[in-house]
């Protein structure tokens, strides 16, 4: 589903060039449910932005379900991270004025849905996180733990096949976050790859496979015991 | 081409920003109004000072006798000047470059005009053929007086069409009908309109000076002439004036230095003057309408760059979910060509409504301010040239947007 070999990402910078990933080496199942922990700096940021086409990579190569994701034009990439990735973000990054429906139906927009259909297939997902009733909401008007489920709902809209999280509890408190962390068990269940960046060890413990990097190289593995 | 979808996007997205719309459109609105307004202006005031010229012809010279205030050769000051077909036969050979030429005879008494029982008093203009072009007053029915009519002193009239209103009631056509003067018949021949804000310029009648000299005890008597020569610069013009005054001078016995002996009226000189006044109104306006269309061009430009800004994270979450950069920098921009259009049809609108309500509230005879037009060429081009140029204000910032990793758009804070 994915696999990574010998990954190498540096940053320029003026003068200075910042060696962030090192050769990483990894494959990730379909169906899986993994963790990526690290402190900052170790490139867990970087690897996830590389996995979600946002960023581009030096060495080594990067397979998506079995495409190579390397030298893509703008609007190939744009069409990858459309119909394979979702995206989770530590501060939600819902459209300010947009309403909840609109956010959510936003990635059916680029895909050429009828306006009517993407508000209509919103509504559903906005009615599995509980939010049904919060669509015509703007996003100021949704606690944390709304937006983040709204968010969520829209990584799901176009049926990726992984959804990448970049600290999705970050900016929640613990009972919200356990909310978010089963949602995101539940959403796996139907067989949806979750990858999820934190650097919380009690949500990394929710996840059944962990990644641990240090200075750009993945250090250690574990197997979670649930 | 038409994407209903898009255009959906673009309005919920302009009904949610609404300041950010006022403010791009305020500035489009605003340039193409002033600039309405600003060259309505200018035209009206041309427009209203012109009028009081287009009475007789641009470069027509008027020549009236005088009395004479200088001794000359033993002549004491004092004498009357007195003129002559003598002189119209004269000027006629002398001046090279001579366009038109007319004398008038002033008829004695009353000036009681008649036609069976309708009255009314009306200017009697005897005349040369030529001041058709010198009065500008051009025949609407039948013709004007010709060289026929001033050989055989023909007893015939052209009458303006306030005098065929006063005294053709019936709506009779006054062609070939007989109208008297001092209770001699004249058959009208044509009737003349002039475009004037003096309604004296269209209440006169014209008759051949010929027949007037005969009838009316005239001799060979003249009481002024009128004549208008081709093109002149100003400078020209004076020396004209000067070669003229001295043909009198020396044909009528005076000094030329004597400046009551004969009176010049210049037309050309006034003209001239309020010619090169008004191209530098002209001139002015146009520095100050592209002033006002460069300060939109800078406003429009700086909202836009300021919009695309505004918009890098929303950009870079749209890249995120899958936006091409293509779809990014065309909603903007057709977002901004939709305002700029818009609030330059606005504009466009509210700065000819400005200049109609002006334009009926000034009286009609207003010698200052008269049909405030609009060149609706340069209005609309001005308009095209701010969307043109907001567009372009916006491409630039918003291909630049577009084209940053999402990672960078998204960068918290």
């Amino acid at each position: 589903m994915i696999e990574l070999k010998g990954l190498h990402k540096s940053y320029i910078t003026g003068n200075n060039k910042l060696h962030v990933l090192k050769g990483l080496d990894l494959i990730i199942e379909q169906g899986e449910l993994i963790s990526v922990m690290g402190s900052s700096g170790s490139g867990k940021s970087t690897l996830l932005n590389v996995l979600g086409i946002l960023d581009s990579y030096d060495e080594g190569y990067y397979k998506l379900n079995n495409t190579l994701m390397n030298n893509l034009t703008e609007k190939k990439a744009a069409h990858y991270r459309n119909n394979m990735i979702g995206f989770v973000f530590q501060s939600f990054n819902l459209i300010s004025f947009k309403n909840a429906m609109e956010n959510v139906a936003l990635p059916l927009y680029y895909q050429g849905v009828s306006r009517k259909k993407r508000n209509q297939i919103a509504l559903e997902y906005l009615d599995r996180m509980g939010l049904k009733e919060w669509a015509d909401h703007m996003p100021n008007e949704l606690s944390g733990g709304q937006m983040q489920r709204v968010a969520i709902a829209r990584s799901m809209i176009s049926k990726p096949k992984v959804i990448l999280a970049d600290e999705p509890t970050g900016a929640l408190d613990s009972t919200t976050s356990l909310e978010v962390m089963d949602l995101f068990r539940e959403i796996n269940s139907s067989g949806i790859t979750i990858i999820i960046v934190t650097h919380e060890k009690d949500i990394s413990e929710k996840t059944d496979r962990i990644i641990y990097l240090k200075d750009g190289i993945i250090e250690s593995e574990f197997i979670s015991k649930n | 081409m038409f994407d209903i979808d898009k255009w959906q996007e673009i309005f919920s997205t302009i009904q949610k920003n609404k300041l950010r719309t006022f403010l791009t459109g305020f500035s489009v609105a605003w340039g193409i109004f002033m600039l309405i307004v600003l060259l309505g202006s200018g035209k009206g005031l041309e427009n209203g000072i012109h009028s009081n010229f287009d009475a007789d012809a641009a470069n027509s010279i008027w020549i009236f006798p005088g009395q004479t205030s200088i001794p000359y050769k033993g002549i004491q000051p004092g004498k009357y000047v007195r003129f002559t077909n003598e002189d119209y036969e004269r000027l006629k050979r002398e001046i090279n470059n001579l366009e038109r030429i007319s004398s008038r005879y002033d008829i004695r008494g009353n000036d009681l005009i008649s036609y069976k029982n309708e009255y009314g008093s009306f200017g009697i203009n005897t005349v040369h053929p030529d001041m058709e072009f010198i009065e500008n007053s051009f025949p609407i029915k039948g013709r004007f007086i010709n060289n026929i009519d001033i050989e055989k002193s023909r007893k015939v009239a052209v009458i303006g069409d306030l005098v065929e209103e006063a005294l053709f009631k019936n709506g009779k056509s006054p062609i070939g009908e007989y109208i008297k003067i001092q209770g001699i018949p004249f058959k009208v021949v044509g009737v003349y309109s002039e475009n004037s804000n003096n309604d004296g310029e269209r209440r006169r009648v014209y008759i051949p000076i010929s027949t007037a000299q005969m009838i009316f005890d005239g001799g060979n008597r003249v009481n002024n002439i009128a004549l208008s020569v081709k093109d002149m610069t100003l400078d020209e013009s004076k020396q004209f004036e000067e070669k003229l005054k001295a043909s009198f001078a020396a044909n009528h016995n005076f000094d030329k230095e004597d400046d009551r002996a004969i009176f010049i009226r210049n037309n050309q000189e006034n003209i001239k003057e309020f010619q090169n006044a008004f191209q530098g109104i002209r001139l002015f306006i146009w520095v100050i309408g592209i002033g006002t269309i460069i300060a939109g061009i800078v406003g429009v430009s700086n909202i836009m760059i300021i919009v695309v800004k505004e918009r890098t994270k929303e950009i870079g979450i749209r890249k995120a979910i899958g936006a091409t950069p293509w779809s990014i920098v065309s909603s903007i921009l057709q977002e901004s060509i939709l305002i700029t259009s818009f609030a330059g049809y606005i504009g466009l609108v509210l700065g000819v409504a400005l200049m109609e309500i002006i334009a009926k509230n000034v009286p009609a005879d207003s010698m200052m301010f008269k049909n405030p037009e609009i060149d609706m060429n340069v209005a609309i081009s001005a308009t095209i040239l701010l969307i043109i140029s907001g567009t372009f204000a916006g491409y630039i910032p918003a291909r630049r947007a577009a084209k940053i990793k999402p990672v960078v758009a998204l960068r918290d804070e």
